[in-house]
């Protein structure tokens, strides 16, 4: 069939496809972006670190459950069609977004509420693991020959725009109400917005068209009547779902969520650096990076979609704990020395009573932690805070926790000085959205071809069920749980702050070794058959 | 080409098992070094949960190993005719 729509339509395919898509993703992301906060809603306040990697597991989750969506509905969309499948996912996922937004918190409901918020989170996975598959192959079978990775590349944005969105959204709701109201209840703003947004994106999906490819093969009477039993029982074809997996879709995965989360989430959590800086860091490093998408996109018509993917791997590889050693390097102020200081605050002291002499006090959150003391031991705890203003125009607070015994005769215990909230000088600031740019270009080159080249792997009635499993596997399981398992090594004895970085290190170097050798840098011409 | 391809297999198909073993040890080591109670219940689960997800894809790893070595991949299929 000779397949060659009109611009104008393929532009409006695009634009349907992708405006749906991208709230996807930005559903999908505001719960990692506000992981620390939902973390100190839903567990109970003494939690500590262990409410965070609790909130990163519920965050993983999600992603776990993704090549289940991708399997229930992928074989819904070879099936039934790609518009009526990816519509049904966009309003699941739309629906379980705006009701997290609803949950009541810990202290209303107990352990219900993170149960809850689990459940939803599920289905949100389950949704997403619809939507991708849906909506790459439907862009691929709108367009023309040749132009095949450069129309795609557009929805491979969708991903990092939705994350763009999501941050955008939280910053400018943080900043109207401040940061007290946001971490009370403001945090459910973004959540409760994408029901707006699903409206807006269902009545522009509901005037969309079947795929023509999908539809001629529905009047000719081909479609699949078992894609799950076509995809992976028969060897030809599951062959390829493993090779799109370990030679591809895995390594993109870890590369995709290193850039774009854990990225993130390092520098927040472990480098301490201010809440709104952190954000706006990787804002401007997205906005940056993010035309690339269609830049490598279009290229990979022209030379191929293997080298583009596995070189973005390559220098993942290579670069990724120097770029962190970096992140870590300018944000260590532990060795400021006197002539540096500009200005040093007032101390704000806090005296809090400790409950018990066997109470395990989180000394990141210790006045939060001592709040819960039921029965004074006499002893208690003095917080010192002073926020130190340095010459190149950055800042943060020392926190200083002292232990003081109601037992006069033993000494004061001194816990280290912590260094939060830290606000980095202009020059620094421009290095981390370098380093972030960096990190979201790798991005580009293995996320902006690979809809083409899963597409491309695959025959029409079968080709949304077995795209979409290697892609949900390499991005929600090994990507997805990059954040998770990467604090959680960190979190092991002996490991360093860099230690996290061997997952997705290690994950990607594999990828690239099997993509070289087993994958094949043809492009295959003809996606109608 | 063909031969390395083949005989990768055989690493593929170790590699399974292997990091199957790797993270059962890492369970059985971090589970049993956690503090008894909450602390050990998370623990736990955050490894039951890798140990489920990852084993399949680790099983999935050995058939693609078990195809390499037996050549199924030494020629890639060109359309979808071939599949």
């Amino acid at each position: 069939m000779n397949h060659e729509p009109k611009t104008n339509n393929i532009f409006k395919v695009i634009g349907a496809s992708s405006l749906g898509t991208l709230i996807e993703w930005y559903d999908f992301y505001i719960f990692g972006s506000l992981a620390t906060i939902i973390g100190a809603q839903l567990f109970p306040s003494d939690a500590g670190a262990s409410a965070l990697i609790n909130t990163l597991a519920i965050f993983a989750a999600g992603f776990i459950v993704r090549p289940f969506g991708a399997l229930v509905f992928g074989r819904l969309g070879d099936l039934i069609g790609r518009k009526y499948t990816f519509l049904l996912t966009l309003v699941l996922m739309g629906g379980s977004t705006f009701l997290i937004g609803l949950i009541p918190s810990y202290q209303s409901i107990g352990y219900a509420a993170p149960i809850l918020v689990l459940i939803l989170r599920l289905i949100q996975g389950l949704a997403l693991g619809g939507e991708y598959g849906g909506a790459a192959t439907y862009v691929a079978e709108h367009a023309p020959k040749g132009k095949r990775g450069f129309f795609t590349s557009w929805i491979q944005t969708t991903a990092t725009l939705g994350l763009f969105l999501s941050l955008g959204v939280i910053v400018i709701t943080k900043n109207i109400i401040g940061a007290e109201q946001f971490a009370d209840w403001g945090w459910r703003v973004p959540f409760l917005l994408s029901i707006v947004l699903i409206l807006v994106s269902v009545y522009i999906r509901m005037k969309m068209h079947e795929s023509p490819l999908f539809s001629k093969l529905k009047s000719e009477g081909n479609i699949s009547k078992n894609p799950l039993k076509e995809s992976f029982s028969k060897k030809s074809n599951f062959k390829m779902v493993l090779l799109a997996l370990f030679g591809a879709a895995m390594g993109q995965g870890v590369v995709w969520y290193t850039g774009q989360f854990y990225a993130q989430s390092f520098i927040e959590n472990t480098c301490k650096v201010d809440f709104n800086d952190s954000r706006y860091i990787l804002l401007w490093g997205i906005a940056f990076a993010t035309p690339f998408f269609v830049i490598f996109g279009a290229w990979s018509d022209k030379i191929g979609r293997k080298w583009i993917m596995l070189t973005g791997m390559l220098l993942g590889v290579i670069c990724y704990r120097p770029i962190y050693q970096e992140f870590l390097n300018r944000t260590d102020v532990s060795n400021v020395t006197p002539s540096e200081i500009k200005e040093v605050s007032a101390p704000i002291i806090l005296r809090t009573a400790i409950h018990d002499a066997t109470h395990t006090v989180d000394l990141h959150n210790a006045s939060t932690a001592v709040r819960t003391a039921k029965h004074e031991s006499g002893d208690s705890l003095v917080t010192t805070t002073t926020m130190v203003s340095l010459l190149d125009g950055s800042s943060f607070h020392k926190v200083q926790v002292d232990t003081l015994y109601a037992d006069a005769s033993k000494a004061i215990g001194h816990a280290p000085v912590l260094y939060k909230d830290k606000k980095l000088a202009s020059n620094d600031f421009w290095v981390f959205v370098g380093l972030i740019f960096f990190q979201v270009l790798l991005v580009t080159m293995v996320y902006g071809p690979i809809a083409a080249f899963l597409v491309e792997l695959f025959p029409t009635k079968i080709r949304y069920t077995s795209m979409s499993l290697p892609y949900h596997i390499g991005n929600g399981v090994f990507g997805g749980l990059v954040p998770f398992v990467a604090t959680l090594i960190a979190s092991f004895k002996g490991s360093t702050p860099l230690s996290g970085l061997w997952y997705p290190i290690g994950i990607a170097a594999l990828c690239f070794v099997i993509g070289t050798i087993y994958l094949s840098n043809k492009r295959d011409e003809n996606v109608n058959d | 080409m063909k031969a390395l391809k083949r005989t990768l297999g055989i690493v593929w198909i170790l590699l399974g098992p292997l990091s199957t073993i790797f993270m059962f040890w890492q369970a059985w080591d971090k589970i049993s070094s956690a503090a008894a109670g909450i602390d050990q219940t998370n623990t736990a689960l955050q490894w039951g949960i890798i140990l489920l997800i990852f084993i399949p894809i680790a099983a999935g790893l050995v058939i693609f190993g078990k195809y390499a070595l037996a050549g199924e991949f030494d020629d890639l299929p060109t359309n979808s005719e071939e599949l």
